[in-house]
């Protein structure tokens, strides 16, 4: 490049950039200023299915519920955030969202890995998270008073699938595999803890990080042929190891947490998968309100919601709830103030009754334990519900 | 400890290490030979192989949205999708060498090997974005082909599927054809001309640029073939898939002694056996104290101690002479 073009190259950087300014950092046209709610979750990455649900859900109950902010006078905006499923990613992204002082409330995360470390950071400015899916028992054992979540916990989901294994589907011999998550580890091990109380003998417990290839693993598993093999983690790599599973042989019947909870897991599984119970916390869409919010969904964004989709919905309008109590008589809300009051929010939704205990748990959730009825991902949300239980959270360890 | 079980199951997992050694294998051979006639690691060669996946899942989805996939015979569509997926990987090959190695041939050897990983990077995102707005996907799905799923069970442990058989008979046929390209033809002969000494095979008459070109295209081929055959037997990939076999992949061409093509036959089987049976065995021979997630370190710590004692790898690094 010679000297004149670079001149001339800087010189539209230069008009370009004054050209933007004004539009980047002024003031917003008019009323009281913005309010935003954040999403974090992974929008892109092997488990984008899932994160975008929180994002979609929760800018449909924006749409739906912002009316009377609005009319108080501030504007109300979602800003999404890609924590790719990373806790790094999550946690620098997380640095950004307290830098904007206009953010109110965080919907997230989906990994429970990401927003442990995540809601360190939000609690440095009492910054409120609601999250829509995380079941790890750190999540609010930390006690924060600005991290909520309206979905259950991991030591009530292991058990919830242990009971379902030893009552109903009355296992004598089970296999467990994990992968080494936060998340995958924590649930297996309080699913293995529980079922040994229940007297049904654990043959196999293994960790792996393997995505593709599980022939070393399901080899000595099929030798010891488990009545029951529970796969501790997330559909991108449950689906394909039941997958392998099944198709090298294996008879046992299959159970997995939450994590299988998505379309994409008979995408990846196809017929093989068609069988398999999972436990989860998010409400099967065959409640009228949940129905209704299939309708809405697909006809806004031409897709059928995904698990956590729901969730997120009700998270969001929680913390709009509270917003509203806030800024009641047109105040600018303050980040704790809006913490303390979702805490109080009484909420009843699509979920069922939502009220949070001290520690940020709702005082009562359900879990399902549902069977995957088709390889049809488009039906994934008829799968059946093979049992119902509704659990309170276990008090504070101290 | 149950000695039935851990005899009852040799079998499966000597077939299960074999499998995924010569799936490794066929991916060592694009490091390999490469190496031999640069001395440099291609380190974009995972993505290739990848690449070579992606393209046999799009031939096989556009034949099955065609209504194709169940009328055609299988060899036929095994073949024609290998060969979609050789071809590609093979142009994307060259094409990187023309790009992103050619003119840095000059400069220190440290120099290609960034330009090599950084080209990785790079293309692992491509991959993402294409697959993104194409399916809006991230991971994909090989569609099954029935008569491959068919298992033949010897014993209640025991158990052979087709597919699995395809992918040895395919690998070993590939391997074959390998080795007899470079030992027995005049092709063959260019390229270890330019292999050993470079300046020489040019003044010899020999165009080197394209030698290496040509280099470029087989490896990738042999890496585009593993990649289909990879989606056909594991059947789930994503843009990031390629890393993980591509790092194994290189260890095995190191293990089988670098630049030596019968070398990285044999690293890749070695290690693919050492990570089935580690995978297999090392919870039931320790009780569980160290369980299947070891396998890796397992594998690798065979591996240090083999480099040890033979630092050039099992059968002998092949290098140029220098003058």
């Amino acid at each position: 490049m010679n000297p004149t073009r670079i001149r001339s190259v800087l010189a539209v950087c230069a008009a370009l950039a004054i050209a933007l300014l004004p539009l980047g950092s002024g003031p917003t046209a008019q009323g009281k200023g913005t309010i935003k709610i954040a999403t974090q979750s992974p929008l892109s990455g092997g488990q984008a299915a899932l994160g975008e649900g929180i994002k979609l859900g929760t800018q449909l109950a924006i749409e739906k519920f912002k009316g009377n902010l609005e009319k108080t006078g501030f504007k109300v905006e979602l800003v999404p955030y890609d924590d790719q499923a990373k806790p790094d990613v999550g946690v620098s992204n997380a640095k950004n969202i307290i830098a904007d002082k206009a953010i109110m409330v965080v919907i997230g995360h989906l990994n429970s890995g990401v927003a442990i470390p995540s809601s360190e950071v939000y609690k440095e400015d009492s910054l409120a998270m609601i999250s829509p899916a995380n079941t790890n028992e750190k999540v609010t054992d930390r006690g924060y008073p600005n991290v909520n979540r309206v979905c259950g916990r991991d030591d009530v989901q292991g058990p919830v699938g242990a009971e379902f294994a030893a009552g109903t589907l009355k296992t004598k011999t089970a296999y467990v595999l994990h992968d080494k998550t936060t998340y995958g580890q924590g649930v297996a091990e309080a699913f293995k803890k529980d079922l040994e109380k229940k007297g049904v003998k654990v043959i196999g417990f293994e960790g792996t990080e393997e995505k593709s290839n599980f022939d070393p693993l399901i080899t000595p598993l099929k030798a010891k042929n488990p009545d029951l093999v529970y796969f501790g983690g997330i559909y991108d790599q449950g689906a394909p190891f039941f997958k392998q599973a099944r198709e090298k042989g294996v008879k046992s019947k299959f159970l997995g947490p939450d994590g299988m909870d998505s379309s994409d897991f008979v995408k990846i599984g196809g017929k093989t998968v068609v069988g398999t119970y999972y436990t989860t916390a998010a409400a099967p869409a065959s409640s009228p309100q949940a129905k209704q919010f299939g309708v809405e969904y697909k006809k806004k964004f031409g897709k059928n919601p995904e698990p956590y989709a729901a969730e997120s919905y009700v998270a969001t309008a929680i913390a709009i709830k509270a917003l509203e109590e806030v800024t009641k008589g047109g105040k600018a809300p303050m980040r704790a103030a809006v913490a303390s009051a979702i805490r109080k929010v009484k909420y009843s939704g699509m979920t069922g009754a939502i009220e949070f205990d001290d520690k940020g748990d709702p005082k009562k959730a359900s879990y399902y334990v549902m069977q995957v009825s088709t390889d049809n991902p488009e039906k994934w949300s008829e799968n059946k519900e093979a049992k119902r239980l509704a659990i309170a959270a276990p008090a504070m360890k101290k | 400890m149950d000695f039935e079980l851990l005899v009852g199951i040799f079998p499966q997992v000597l077939l299960d290490g074999l499998l995924l050694g010569f799936m490794y294998a066929l991916i060592a051979l694009g490091y390999t030979m490469v190496y031999g006639v640069l001395e440099f690691i291609n380190f974009a060669h995972s993505e290739i192989f990848i690449v070579g996946a992606f393209v046999g899942v799009e031939i096989l989805l556009g034949l099955k949205s065609a209504g194709l996939l169940e009328t055609l015979p299988w060899p036929l569509v095994l073949l024609g999708v290998m060969l979609g997926g050789m071809l590609a990987s093979g142009a994307l090959a060259v094409s990187i060498e023309r790009v992103a190695y050619r003119p840095l041939r000059s400069a220190p050897r440290l120099i290609p090997l960034i330009s090599a990983i950084g080209m990785s990077f790079f293309l692992q995102d491509v991959i993402r974005l294409v697959e993104s707005l194409w399916r809006n996907a991230f991971n994909l799905v090989y569609p099954t082909l029935e008569p491959l799923n068919e298992r033949f069970e010897l014993t209640s442990t025991i158990d052979v599927s087709a597919k699995s058989m395809v992918v040895i008979v395919v690998a070993l046929l590939m391997l074959w054809g390998l080795h007899a390209l470079v030992n027995r033809t005049k092709i063959g002969t260019a390229i270890r001309a330019v292999a050993e000494d470079q300046a020489a095979a040019s003044l010899m008459g020999i165009d080197v640029n394209r030698i290496i070109s040509l280099t470029f295209l087989i490896g990738g081929a042999m890496g585009g073939a593993a990649g289909v055959l990879f989606g056909v037997q594991y059947s789930l990939i994503n843009p990031y898939t390629g890393f993980i076999p591509g790092l194994k992949a290189f260890t095995a061409a190191v293990l089988g002694g670098i630049g030596n093509i019968p070398g990285a036959m044999l690293g890749g089987i070695v290690l693919g056996l050492l990570e089935a049976f580690a995978a297999s065995y090392m919870s039931l021979l320790t009780g569980g104290a160290f369980g299947a997630e070891y396998k890796d370190i397992f594998a690798f710590s065979v591996l240090i101690l083999i480099l040890i004692f033979r630092p050039k790898g099992l059968l002998g690094e092949v290098v140029r002479e220098r003058a």
